[in-house]
């Protein structure tokens, strides 16, 4: 990897895995990070992250294979860490137990103290106690039309049907996206009160309607540099929305057609609209979701979707037959800008240059939920 | 409610699954104190859960979800009994135990 300007601050991924958390914390250059951990070994980890807001507060989501599932919090960087005291969970009255919780996500800068969390089956909760306690957003978990929207708890991807991808408008804490497999994209513009679909002009393929108002199976939502920007990386492609519009443009037609446009995560660049990074899997006849033909490989486009660029440098040549999950591809907040992503076979794999080349930051962990860098 | 002032406490033994020791200390096994109203109305399986997160707050969720169902990988037996409904009597002298049965990889 390339010699890179000595960054403000050094950088950690909080790597999350179906055993547990572990840790890689860069160097100045970000050529050599150290692998820390385990920490909940054994505990089944869908997200870890951290709040960008104090730097110190981390949460990560948890269950076992035996056991129920909660939140647990480390105010000081992930030396100690406690549970929630109220984990997100649903009401009696609503009939429903959350299963596992699959995302989260802090709150509005001007916010401190609030973080949301996504689970599966489809819910949405609030923390304003820093991830202490957790209730759920009614105007969602109860909207009329939210059974409309989800189908049944049974329907979904493979893992459960899931709630993922929650953004809150860096210029409004009002307004919110989230994303749900399955469901669409929906948004809300009084604090999740209401919500409603934003699906036009997104493909859903494996429903026998044309044009679908929701129902779609959106795998990862980003919101850009510019807030009125969102990148969606969908079960049947991408896609590019620029609001006020409401219709998504397809920028996955630029894709190599033998590579396609379907994979899991998405990323964006904390500072350019324009660049974002996709991690394309094979989602041909029995959709094997493996690296496509086993040449794993990063695309990247520099114009908002236009074009797209292959960058392998560093990845397995063949034979490398794994993919990367919707939260396990993230970028850090330097210039130039680290991408870091954590594979199904256990490797995490970093760039210090913008995925001009990559190398291999750790290798022989369990399968890698999510990657987050704390910066 | 108020206690009546002929209630008295019944002890209950509780087993606990290594997953679940991190709520007791690394206890195997603890002891819960609950009130009986009645010789003929022993405490069930719910109140012995209740009282058990009681002094072990978080412990009930993991192994019960919000809709009071005791979660696929979990068993409790109430003596020898396999317990699937929480108003399961847990008579005086009878052992809590919790098993957490996973299987998979």
């Amino acid at each position: 990897m390339a010699q890179r300007k000595t960054p403000a601050r050094r950088t950690t991924l909080l790597v999350a895995t179906r055993k547990g958390l572990w840790t890689l914390t860069a160097d100045a250059s970000r050529r050599s990070f150290t692998l820390g951990g385990p920490q909940f070994l054994g505990h089944v980890l869908h997200h870890a992250v951290a709040d960008p807001r104090n730097r110190r507060t981390w949460l990560v989501a948890a269950r076992t294979g035996h056991l129920g599932p909660t939140v647990f919090r480390s105010t000081d960087r992930g030396r100690n860490w406690k549970e929630a005291t109220k984990p997100p969970m649903f009401g009696k009255s609503e009939g429903r137990s959350v299963n596992h919780t699959f995302w989260l996500t802090p709150g509005h800068a001007s916010e401190p103290g609030v973080w949301y969390a996504g689970t599966s089956p489809q819910g949405l909760f609030r923390s304003e106690d820093d991830g202490v306690t957790w209730n759920g957003v009614e105007g969602f978990n109860r909207h009329p039309s939210r059974k409309a929207w989800c189908g049944d708890d049974k329907d979904g991807t493979p893992d459960g049907p899931t709630l993922h991808s929650i953004f809150v408008d860096p210029r409004d804490p009002a307004h919110m996206y989230f994303g749900m497999s399955s469901g669409g994209v929906f948004e809300s513009v009084d604090k999740g009160r209401d919500w409603k679909p934003l699906n036009q002009g997104v493909r859903a393929d494996f429903l026998p309607m044309p044009d679908p108002e929701y129902g779609h199976d959106p795998h990862c939502v980003r919101l850009s540099a510019d807030p009125n920007r969102l990148y969606q990386q969908n079960h049947c492609g991408l896609y590019r929305l620029d609001r006020p519009a409401t219709r998504w443009t397809d920028i996955g037609v630029a894709m190599p057609k033998a590579v396609g446009s379907v994979g899991l995560p998405l990323v964006v660049h904390p500072r350019d609209p324009e660049t974002l990074w996709m991690f394309p899997m094979d989602s041909t006849d029995v959709w094997p979701r493996t690296s496509p033909g086993g040449k794993p490989a990063v695309f990247r486009s520099r114009n908002g979707g236009r074009t797209w660029t292959r960058q392998a440098k560093g990845l397995p040549a063949k034979q490398g037959w794994w993919t990367v999950k919707r939260q396990a591809f993230c970028a850090d907040g330097h210039d130039p800008v680290g991408i870091y992503f954590g594979t199904t076979s256990g490797e995490v794999w970093g760039s210090n240059d913008e995925g001009a080349s990559f190398k291999a930051l750790a290798q022989h962990l369990p399968l890698i939920h999510a990657v987050e860098a704390a910066d | 409610m108020a206690r009546r002032s002929d209630e008295v406490a019944a002890v209950v033994e509780v087993l606990i699954p290594s997953p679940l020791r991190s709520y007791t200390g690394g206890e195997r096994q603890v002891r819960v104190a609950l009130p009986v109203l009645a010789p003929e109305s022993p405490p069930t399986l719910g109140g012995v859960l209740a009282a058990l997160d009681g002094a072990y707050h978080g412990i009930r969720f993991r192994m019960i979800d919000e809709q009071g169902k005791l979660r696929p990988h979990i068993r409790i037996f109430v003596g020898e009994r396999d317990a699937r409904d929480l108003r399961t009597p847990v008579p005086q002298g009878t052992t809590v135990m919790i098993v957490a049965a996973l299987s998979g990889g």
